[in-house]
């Protein structure tokens, strides 16, 4: 009872003046759900061309770049869309400051998508005119490059996320990750939904690399969740609003069986029958659960009052 | 030349002059603060006191809003201010994510990042700050401290025992170039107070939903 009445556990905030709250909200889960898919069908495409390119090639050949090409120009478009000065966005490249992950970002995201244009326009032109195109020996250097170039784009916002000091929750080794275990989620996911008529083999590949992502990102979650209060202060109070009667608690829970329990267990299954019809469905439920999943991560250290 | 700032808390009688004094100089729009006062209640009914607390940007040596801008906009001026150029913000808000003290707002006018820059305008003329010409009990403490003999070096000298001289966020590693004196874990802790509605003097203790133009 006497420890109530100590001062030290009475302190309560009785003028101050508005705070702000979330100031990246939605569209930053935009870019960075939406860069998962572009830089993942990427890694998932390269994989699939390098072991099984005789059975499913020439779709993942056309596919592959340009899905990355939309969903990459989705993440650029609201990229710009959240500045406040979306106008100015030309100071990136003529005033470049790059101990910034911003600007270092920006450079490599621009210089990713204009090499996915490249190999999206020259698949395209041979699935329309239904012959070589001139530039098709650079296809396959091009998608080279695109694989090397596609980990730091991947991973360039977990450093952003590192540099906002503020935010104690982002430790960037766990978000670099994290972004890349993104990326594979939805790469995987990506091409389950799209190849509808693929062997087994392929699909069953697929699911092992949907499964193990789903798996070591969950784990890396529900590490921070239980264990993430012993160590700071701050994340103690921050991972109070996914915990029980926190305001994200509900929220926090249906990303984490949409995007990563659920897509286990039907993967389990799926294997286990060897039967891939439980996959398209796996595949759609780690897509939708992924945006959830990085929206209530990236709302929630932002409730906390800094000052 | 290295320009800081000190508030001795154990002068600080919550009057808020610096917080107008800051609003008029720098014609800071409604809804936006470079300089605020906050009240903290301590304490059981009848054991009570309140608790005020200056909080400005800390011009720290190793700012993390000057490393995240994308495009210098943010800057040191050689006397160590951080100082933020308007007209080359592109308004990302990275620095409002960085600054672990939330001293950087978002200007609903002009859609770009803003903050304390010390008066920097005033100083080039060899003028104080405004909040230290308002506050009325000299608790505000603006110099040089590369300077043995400036009135905050000696003030940082002499207070060093007791309490002592303080910084928000040591843990940070931002160097802050903001100090504080008599002041304790309530003054410079935010998780040290709690936010409830219904305990707030004046105004709901509300967060703003909305920033900016989008």
């Amino acid at each position: 009872m006497v420890e109530h009445t100590v001062a030290a556990t009475n302190a309560i905030v009785t003028l101050d003046v508005p705070i702000p709250q979330v100031i990246w909200g939605w569209m930053i889960t935009l870019n960075m759900w939406a860069k998962s898919i572009g830089t993942g069908v990427i890694f998932v495409g390269a994989y699939l061309l390098a072991r099984y390119n005789d059975r499913v090639g020439d779709q993942v050949k056309l596919w592959m770049p340009i899905i990355s090409f939309i969903f990459l120009n989705i993440f650029l478009l609201f990229t710009l869309l959240d500045l406040h000065q979306p106008l100015r966005m030309w100071h990136i490249f003529f005033y470049p400051h790059f101990t910034s992950a911003i600007t270092v970002g920006a450079w490599m995201a621009t210089v990713f998508t204009g090499i996915i244009f490249i190999m999206a326009v020259i698949a395209v032109k041979k699935y329309l005119l239904k012959k070589e195109c001139k530039l098709e020996s650079l296809y396959n250097p091009l998608l080279k490059i695109a694989v090397v170039l596609a980990v730091p784009v991947t991973m360039y916002t977990a450093t952003i996320m590192g540099e906002a000091t503020a935010r104690e929750l982002w430790q960037t080794p766990t978000e670099l990750v994290q972004m890349i275990l993104a990326a594979l989620l939805t790469g995987s996911a990506v091409f389950l939904i799209i190849g509808g008529k693929w062997s087994y083999e392929v699909k069953r590949d697929l699911a092992i690399i949907l499964g193990v992502s789903a798996f070591l990102s969950f784990t890396i979650y529900m590490g921070e969740y239980y264990f993430g209060h012993m160590k700071s202060e701050e994340v103690a109070a921050i991972l109070q609003y996914v915990k029980e009667n926190g305001v994200y608690h509900v929220m926090f829970w249906a990303g984490q069986w949409i995007a990563f329990i659920i897509p286990m267990i039907l993967v389990y299954f799926s294997l286990k029958s060897r039967s891939a019809s439980l996959l398209y469905l796996a595949g759609v439920l780690a897509i939708v659960g992924l945006y959830i999943t990085k929206h209530v991560w990236l709302i929630i250290p932002q409730l906390l009052p800094l000052s | 030349m290295k320009l800081g700032f000190l508030v001795d808390l154990d002068l600080c009688m919550g009057c808020k002059g610096c917080e107008v004094a800051c609003k008029v100089e720098n014609k800071v729009p409604l809804h936006s603060w470079r300089l605020r006062v906050k009240y903290v209640d301590v304490g059981v009914y009848p054991e009570t006191k309140r608790t005020y607390t200056p909080l400005r940007c800390n011009h720290c040596e190793d700012a993390p809003c000057e490393r995240i801008c994308p495009v210098s906009a943010l800057h040191y001026l050689e006397n160590g201010i951080v100082n933020i150029d308007r007209e080359r913000c592109i308004g990302c808000a990275g620095c409002m994510m960085a600054c672990p003290y939330g001293a950087i707002y978002m200007d609903p006018e002009t859609n770009t990042a803003d903050k304390c820059t010390y008066c920097a305008h005033r100083i080039a003329s060899e003028m104080m700050p405004a909040c230290v010409v308002a506050c009325p009990v000299e608790a505000n403490i603006f110099g040089d401290l590369d300077d043995p003999t400036s009135h905050i070096s000696r003030y940082i000298m002499e207070h060093q025992k007791g309490s002592g001289v303080r910084v928000r966020k040591p843990e940070k590693n931002t160097h802050p170039k903001h100090f504080y004196v008599g002041g304790g874990d309530v003054h410079l802790n935010p998780l040290a107070s709690k936010r409830e509605e219904g305990y707030n003097l004046f105004n709901n203790i509300t967060h703003l939903d909305h920033i900016g133009g989008h």
